[in-house]
């Protein structure tokens, strides 16, 4: 499992899963899920048509991921955001089908972008994958606290004076980025499993920010070393385990978060009670503001 | 190419005659119509996610079905509406919290689909399902496909018939439904069912892209145009109707100009509806714009906020 061959694997899903759970936070917490499967979906396309023209193929999925962020933004200026990345999704999947037309050498390569190689990792494909893994930490550090306000609220955020526009434009480009880093190594269905899963877990735990970063953060690397190690084991394909354990971390999210709800409640409702008992006085007072 | 003359210099020699074109203009009508009814309610509701998930995540089912050797439409049916039923039963209120669940099920169904796709691969030592289960293509169909089609489609329409004015008022406001006593839980699985029904019929027939496309794009076209849900479905499935013929067409032209090897149906569909997209902005804007000038000119104008 640690042979030589291996060692590329490890590194490229470790980079790749430390980017997700840090942007995967601010997608779950936008509502930006339709984006994150649509970026890393539809810019096969552009990989298919730097094979066709003999460009690199990092450069042909950077450049397709980019304009389809623009053009979630742009036409979401006009429609709503789900309609714009539908669309957006569409034509960047019909270019992607009139690529793959014109060539007849390129369709089994569309399975490995899909489902990713992540055990083929060339050494020469970890370099780029670390740049662009660095920019996009850089960039999410910079846009920390403004992306955080115009995410959780939009209106406190236009009034300090932050454009909510630039900000999804901005956080769009950070999701291609992650897009153009991940696609070549671990594949669009990984990388999108990686950014809502973890994510909408931790979030599920607490509710402090920095916190839930880490957590995402761990739990999307639990994700991927338990996956390839099993996949390795099993020799079935990683994007079914890293899926599976995705939607196995929600779910445990959601039934805890459902326990500490109605904990609380029982807590709160119990104490309020016993509190009205042994001063019927304030009775009145308490249903008459809400505040006790 | 003069043997084209006796109709048109638009259609090329064979274009009427073709078999497989004949299925594609029947089966892109009937999806296109189904397509255009449902996607006017996923447009208002603010599911496109949903409308487009489901396209993938039966791609899960139509590859276990491959495994299994049966046919890939009941494997994307059956797969389709469970992962309706979970979307619902996960059932989220808010927006975002919908957007998630529908994206946990999607990449857990892709997760099976990679699964299947690998042991299809295996078993048939070909990558060649896997592009056709992604893909499909409208000029591969098998002819008996009508069939089960319609019977999808006519189910999925009648569906939201019957739904009509539940549906219509709980897509507009939640509140106001349930204040009213419709059961908008129920109301919303039935419309998750008709979806589920509409796409898996036409992602098999016409594949994942395409049942997007014509589910989502009509429907925005139409809701620009229309203020009237009623109208907006007409307008939706005419649209529809119209590209789906027009990019077969040119797609059947286009063998001439792109010698032999044409271009995909999917991508001169795609290109017909955007085209729609834009001049339907184009006509909104303007009609806005006549509006503004109308009020300005009134003699009274209402309020100054009107009028900004």
């Amino acid at each position: 499992m640690f042979a030589s061959f291996m060692i590329n694997a490890w590194e490229a899903a470790t980079i790749v899963a430390i980017v997700a759970g840090v942007v995967g936070f601010f997608t779950v917490l936008r509502g930006a899920a339709f984006a994150a499967h649509a970026l890393p979906n539809g810019a096969f396309a552009g990989a298919a048509g730097a094979f066709l023209i003999g460009a690199n193929t990092i450069v042909g999925l950077g450049v397709f991921s980019l304009a389809g962020a623009g053009m979630i933004a742009g036409l979401g200026r006009r429609a709503r955001s789900d309609v714009a990345t539908a669309l957006t999704i569409v034509l960047m999947l019909a270019f992607g089908d009139l690529f793959l037309s014109r060539t007849s050498e390129y369709a089994p390569e569309i399975f490995a972008l899909l489902f990713g190689e992540v055990l083929g990792v060339s050494t020469s494909k970890l370099g780029p994958t670390m740049v662009i893994a660095a920019v996009c930490l850089v960039a999410i550090a910079i846009l920390y606290r403004p992306l955080m306000l115009s995410s959780v609220s939009p209106d406190v955020a236009q009034a300090r004076g932050i454009n909510p526009r630039v900000m999804d434009l901005a956080f769009l480009g950070v999701l291609a980025l992650v897009t153009t880093m991940a696609v070549p190594v671990v594949g669009s269905l990984l990388i999108f499993s990686l950014l809502i899963g973890p994510s909408a877990a931790a979030r599920s735990f607490t509710n402090r920010p920095a916190v839930a970063i880490g957590l995402s953060v761990l739990f999307a690397l639990l994700t991927v070393w338990v996956a390839i190690a099993v996949s390795y084991e099993t020799n079935l394909p990683i994007g079914f385990f890293v899926g599976a354990i995705s939607a196995f971390a929600y779910t445990v999210g959601r039934v805890w978060a459902a326990w500490q709800q109605t904990r609380g409640r029982r807590r709160n409702g119990a104490g309020h009670r016993a509190v009205l008992a042994d001063r019927p006085d304030l009775a009145d007072q308490a249903t008459a503001s809400p505040a006790g | 190419m003069l043997g084209a003359a006796s109709w048109s210099p638009l259609f090329e020699p064979g274009f009427f005659s073709s078999e497989p074109v004949h299925v594609a203009l029947v089966v892109g009508a009937i999806a296109a119509i189904v397509s255009g009814t449902v996607g006017v309610f996923t447009v208002i509701r603010g599911q496109s996610f949903a409308g487009h998930a489901l396209s993938d995540i039966g791609t899960a089912g139509g590859s276990a079905a491959f495994l299994v050797g049966a046919s890939t439409i009941y494997g994307f049916v059956a797969f389709n509406v469970v992962a309706a039923a979970v979307m619902e039963l996960i059932g989220l209120r808010k927006p975002r919290g919908r957007d998630l669940a529908t994206g946990i099920v999607l990449g857990a169904s892709l997760g099976l689909a990679a699964l299947f796709l690998y042991e299809d691969t295996i078993s048939s030592s070909t990558t060649g399902a896997t592009v056709n289960v992604l893909f499909g293509s409208i000029f591969t169909l098998p002819s008996g496909i009508t069939t089960v089609m319609t019977v999808l489609g006519v189910a999925s329409v009648a569906l939201i018939v019957v739904l009509y004015r539940p549906l219509l008022l709980s897509s507009v406001s939640y509140d106001l439904a349930a204040a009213r006593g419709v059961p908008v839980r129920l109301v919303g699985g039935g419309y998750l069912l008709a979806l589920a029904l509409a796409v898996s019929m036409s992602a098999v027939t016409i594949g994942a892209i395409l049942s997007t496309a014509l589910l989502i794009g009509p429907a925005a076209v139409a809701l620009r145009l229309a203020t009237r849900t009623g109208v907006a479905i007409l307008i939706a499935a005419a649209v529809g109707v119209f590209a789906c013929w027009a990019g077969t067409l040119i797609a059947y032209d286009s063998t001439v100009w792109a010698g032999g090897n044409g271009w995909p149906v999917s991508f001169c569909i795609v290109a017909v509806i955007f085209v729609f997209y834009f001049a339907s902005g184009i006509v909104s804007r303007l009609r806005t714009d006549r509006r503004r000038v109308a009020t300005r000119d009134r003699p009274k104008a209402p309020t100054p906020v009107e009028v900004a």
